[in-house]
């Protein structure tokens, strides 16, 4: 591995890690697409912020650019006030008017500014390392590894001072506002660090990765856990896995670091989404079968506890009245009988005396809405699950 | 470029008539489903859509080696809805929200998209230039069978919305009811989803994957304010949208270096601006004008009130009172003395002032019909 | 007792996520008959509706509209959904909502003509809101809003009405005025089944009542029926209400 190499994945990894943290609680707040209007409304402050201190790696561009995106949430939520568009659609207007300016700005002034829109949007991580930080002559390293560097350290920072407020206010705003944390405050806090982390992570790796490296890790750890710090450590893992490995994706194929990272990310994303043990798409679906045939016995058993007729028990009834398909109702039968919770005599069926005890504490549990403590309940009576 | 050489050049120029005539049809089309996208709350699929189109693309230039857009747009099309059928699962399935979905949608399919692109263009075989034109879309690459494909496109578009018009309408404004009436909710609510995608990949070309979104919703929301009526909105969008495609295309022709999709946007969003402020009935400026007149109107009722109060005391209404009593509360102003005046409810004598007979009556009766309107 | 029955539920249960919310309802209500359905927040009253129109896909248990399966009867029923269940601010007019209600019998493509419009107008004119018709739907008040529901369902000439909470958030005025209209329905021979969260309104307006928590606990003549037992088992505490006979 060469030097270079070595900086662009450092570079990659501390991206990675700056842009998943502020990502978790965007995802967590559902204003994951705020995220995308910042990454393309800061535009027209990079190229105003360009014609001041012509060089993109200044803080006072970062800084005017950070304001550009902190105006798009203050416009759109204006906007959302008057009440003459829906919330989503104030989001819409905003970014692609802003986004626009900036490129006609770009375009008009094309012999003064070196900013490429290909650039802006996509990045181009592979010149990072060639663009460095020369203090009294020596070479300190690339420029974005210390621009993004300070930014992650201030998150870091931050979040650690205000984990608890952020944890309150993002779970219970009511809560947090009794406590006395201005939830103002911490929603302008949490949309100024995610704008100077989109500005400073951009030339790196473009505006449309950033949202990719906000969203994904966020999304695909809140699938494995709810548990805010476990979510955050999963986030930076994913993201900094993601960045290290679609650099090598990059390397391999010959094409874009950006487009890698993002391919990566969302192999990630898919293989928890479909695997996660919990919330994964093939567990919900197995869930779902499960507790299809457990809901229809729990109906079945509820329907023999309210009747005492025997025409209302005859086995033919489940197809006729309960309106289930054969099958099904042979299932759920079988299921009953293996767990010992009724008996069939002459085709009538009736409830044993655990299926009576069954019946009654799960109906309990239902009319006082502690739906939750049936599953302890399915545990301790079935020796097989459905 | 003057106006009458644009014109002149709009009669002459092959190139220019048909841009301008795309983005025009292209504008009409996106302003007509915008309309059904933000009514659905679903603005921001359009954004999502357009980007997850982009892989389409690449792909079916990987597939077919061809550069045919209208094969491209086969590719961009399954490509899009791939995307909208993943957010919709997603929503369903997890405990993922509607904006985590679509932003995931967007930035990773464009990620996986660039990906590809960038791997085309490192080729050897490549005659592949032209596809990054999709990001930012470039009206100048139109040929007459792109317009064509769209005037198609939005021909039937047009023909289904016609045919489907009140379904769509009952839809949009009340979908349990409409299961209630025996519609098949499931097929109108895929036919519109389907018209809305397929007008996003038809304007890829254009305006490109970055900024499709506000084609779709910058029409609409700005017809939204001038009616109160689906079919004057949705009519009035296609021309905004229609509108916004030919000034934006005489603009970026008349200058140099200014690509096309931004300047239509920006034509767009001066639309909405426009709207937003001047609407009659729902624009803020007449809302504050109306609000200042409300306020005034409640100032003058509250001064009428504390003269009854005073000259119900005496025997004479008409009894002249001290201007000065009055200064002591709000409300109070030299401009209202002056309206109570017009109104006759009150006659003014140099300091002192009088409640008419019909100003009694008046404030008598102010709260009595008052309750009548409600 | 009346011998026709307008509705018969047979064990119908329907979970959200698996999680049962209507256990195994068996319900029979005559025809012509003003019936509230009464019940604690969460029991499941609107889920209940919704069920029965197929809205919500029940995971067992069948409905028939006089004798025969729903799916056949549809023509036969209105539905009333709650008020804040729509966007108001949906450009349309009072009249263009009130003109829905005919989508049903016009099936597909067809549109509304001269017949469908007079109709419209006519069931405008039962609540009150005639004056109104070509009003914004977001300029109405809401009571107004709910007298424009009420005559959209008026309009698709039913038999049978399912109303979601029709008096929630409504003036005095309009509730007196919904509940004379559904005095008239029943009269008329329509049957009329109400989500009712009012207990006190109840001898009052309804003359049949079904409590309802999860299971159904009762179903009758509110004369018989409506009583602090009831009461108690589906408000789970001691519930004690004025029955003003």
């Amino acid at each position: 591995m060469s030097n270079p190499q070595i900086e662009i994945q450092l570079i990659a990894a501390v991206v990675a890690i700056a842009c998943a943290i502020p990502g978790v609680f965007l995802v967590l707040r559902k204003m994951a697409l705020i995220s995308d209007a910042i990454s393309h409304s800061i535009l027209p402050g990079i190229v105003l912020g360009f014609f001041i201190t012509q060089d993109l790696n200044s803080p006072l561009l970062i800084i005017l650019a950070a304001i550009t995106g902190i105006i798009t949430v203050v416009l759109v939520e204006w906007i959302q006030k008057t009440g003459l568009v829906k919330e989503d659609t104030a989001i819409g207007l905003v970014f692609p008017a802003l986004f626009s300016i900036g490129v006609i700005l770009i375009a008009k002034n094309a012999n003064d500014v070196h900013l490429d829109v290909d650039a802006v949007l996509l990045g181009e991580l592979a010149f990072a390392p060639f663009d460095r930080l020369m203090m009294s002559g020596i070479d300190l390293g690339p420029k974005s590894l210390w621009v993004m560097g300070v930014i992650l350290v201030i998150t870091m920072m931050l979040l650690l001072l205000f984990f608890k407020e952020l944890k309150v206010s993002t779970f219970d705003v009511g809560l947090s506002s009794a406590l006395g944390f201005s939830p103002a405050i911490l929603h302008y806090g949490l949309m100024s660090i995610s704008s100077v982390t989109v500005v400073g992570a951009f030339e790196a790796v473009g505006a449309i990765l950033v949202v990719a490296l906000m969203i994904a890790p966020a999304a695909t750890s809140y699938l494995l856990t709810s548990d805010l710090k476990k979510m955050l450590m999963l986030s930076v893992l994913f993201g900094v896995f993601s960045a290290i490995s679609g650099y090598w994706l990059a390397h391999w194929l010959d094409a874009s670091i950006a487009g890698s990272i993002s391919t990566m990310l969302g192999l990630v994303f898919l293989m928890v989404y479909l695997f996660a043990p919990n919330k994964g798409l093939i567990a919900v679906m197995y869930r779902h079968k499960q507790q299809r045939i457990e809901v229809s016995l729990l109906t079945f058993l509820l329907h023999l506890n309210n009747h005492n007729e025997e025409e209302e028990r005859h086995i033919n009834h489940l197809q006729e009245h309960i309106n289930w398909q054969k099958i099904r109702a042979k299932t759920v039968v079988d299921l009953a009988e293996k767990n010992n919770l009724i008996s069939i005599n002459n085709q009538v069926v009736s409830l044993t005396e655990k299926g009576n005890n069954f019946t009654s504490i799960a109906l309990e549990y239902i009319i006082t809405n502690k739906d939750e403590k049936i599953e302890h309940l399915k545990d301790d009576f079935f020796l097989f699950r459905g | 470029m003057t106006i009458t050489e644009y014109f002149n050049l709009l009669f002459t120029d092959y190139t220019l008539r048909t841009i301008t005539l795309g983005t025009a049809v292209l504008g009409a089309i996106c302003g007509m489903l915008g309309s059904f996208a933000v009514l659905r709350k679903q603005s921001l699929l359009g954004d999502a859509i357009s980007h997850a189109a982009l892989p389409g693309i690449a792909v079916a230039f990987l597939i077919t080696g061809a550069k045919d857009t209208n094969t491209l747009l086969l590719g961009a099309l399954v490509s899009g809805l791939i995307g909208t059928l993943w957010i919709r699962g997603m929503t369903k399935k997890t405990h993922l929200k509607s904006d985590t979905a679509l932003g995931l949608v967007l930035s990773l399919f464009f990620g996986f998209g660039m990906l590809l692109l960038t791997y085309i263009q490192k080729q050897p075989n490549a005659n592949q230039a032209g596809l990054d034109k999709y990001l930012f879309g470039q009206a100048a690459t139109l040929v007459e069978s792109d317009v064509l494909l769209m005037l198609i496109v939005t021909g039937l578009a047009l023909a289904v919305m016609l045919l489907f018009w009140k379904e769509f309408k009952i839809l949009l404004f009340d979908a349990d009811y409409t299961k209630t009436l025996g519609f098949n909710t499931k097929f109108i609510d895929i036919t519109i989803t389907f018209f809305i995608v397929l007008a996003i990949v038809l304007g890829l070309q254009t305006v490109g994957v970055v900024l499709m979104s506000a084609m779709l919703l910058a029409p609409a929301a700005a017809a939204r304010q001038w009616t109160n009526k689906l079919s004057v909105m949705v009519f009035l969008a296609a021309v905004f949208g229609a509108f916004s495609g030919v000034f934006g295309t005489a603009i970026s022709a008349s200058q140099n270096n200014l690509s096309t999709g931004p300047v239509i946007v920006l034509v767009a969003s001066v639309f909405v601006l426009f709207s937003f402020i001047f609407s009659p009935g729902r624009g803020l400026l007449f809302r504050q004008l109306r609000f200042r007149r409300n306020r005034r109107d409640l100032e003058l009722k509250k001064t009428l009130q504390f003269m009854f109060g005073i000259a119900e005391t005496h025997a004479d209404i008409s009894h002249p009172h001290a201007i000065k009593i009055l200064n002591n509360f709000q409300g109070f102003a030299k401009t209202s003395l002056r309206e109570l005046e017009e109104k006759e409810w009150i006659t003014l004598n140099k300091q002192e002032w009088a409640l008419t007979e019909k100003g009694f009556v008046a404030a008598k009766t102010m709260f009595e019909t008052k309750e009548d309107n409600e | 007792m009346r011998n026709k029955i307008a509705i018969q539920v047979d064990d119908l249960t329907v979970a959200y996520n698996y999680k049962p919310v209507l256990w195994d309802i068996d319900l029979v209500v005559p025809e012509a008959v003003l019936m509230a359905i009464v019940g604690p927040n969460g029991a499941g009253k609107s889920t209940l509706i919704k069920a029965i129109l197929g809205i919500i896909d029940p995971i067992a248990g069948s409905v028939s509209i006089y004798g025969k399966p729903y799916d056949k009867q549809r023509q036969l029923v209105a539905y009333v959904p709650q008020k804040g269940s729509v966007d108001w601010d949906f450009p349309t007019t009072a009249l263009d909502v009130v003109m829905m209600g005919t989508y049903g019998s016009l099936g597909w493509i067809k549109r509304p003509g001269k017949k469908e419009k007079k109709a419209s107008l006519e069931a405008l004119e039962k609540v009150g809101m005639l004056a109104f018709k070509n009003r914004q739907i977001s300029q109405l008040s809401g009571g107004q809003q709910q007298r424009v529901f009420l005559a959209r369902a008026l309009v698709q000439n039913a038999s049978i009405y399912f109303m979601d909470e029709p008096f929630q958030g409504v003036d005095a005025t309009t509730e007196i005025a919904i509940i004379n209209i559904l005095k008239e329905l029943r009269k008329a021979g329509k049957t009329v089944v109400v989500v009712h969260h009012d207990l006190q309104t109840v001898p009052e307006y309804f003359d049949w009542v079904t409590f309802l928590n999860v299971k159904k606990i009762a179903t009758g003549p509110v004369k018989e029926i409506f009583n602090d037992d009831n009461l108690t088992k589906t408000y789970g505490i001691n519930y004690k209400v004025a029955v003003n006979k």
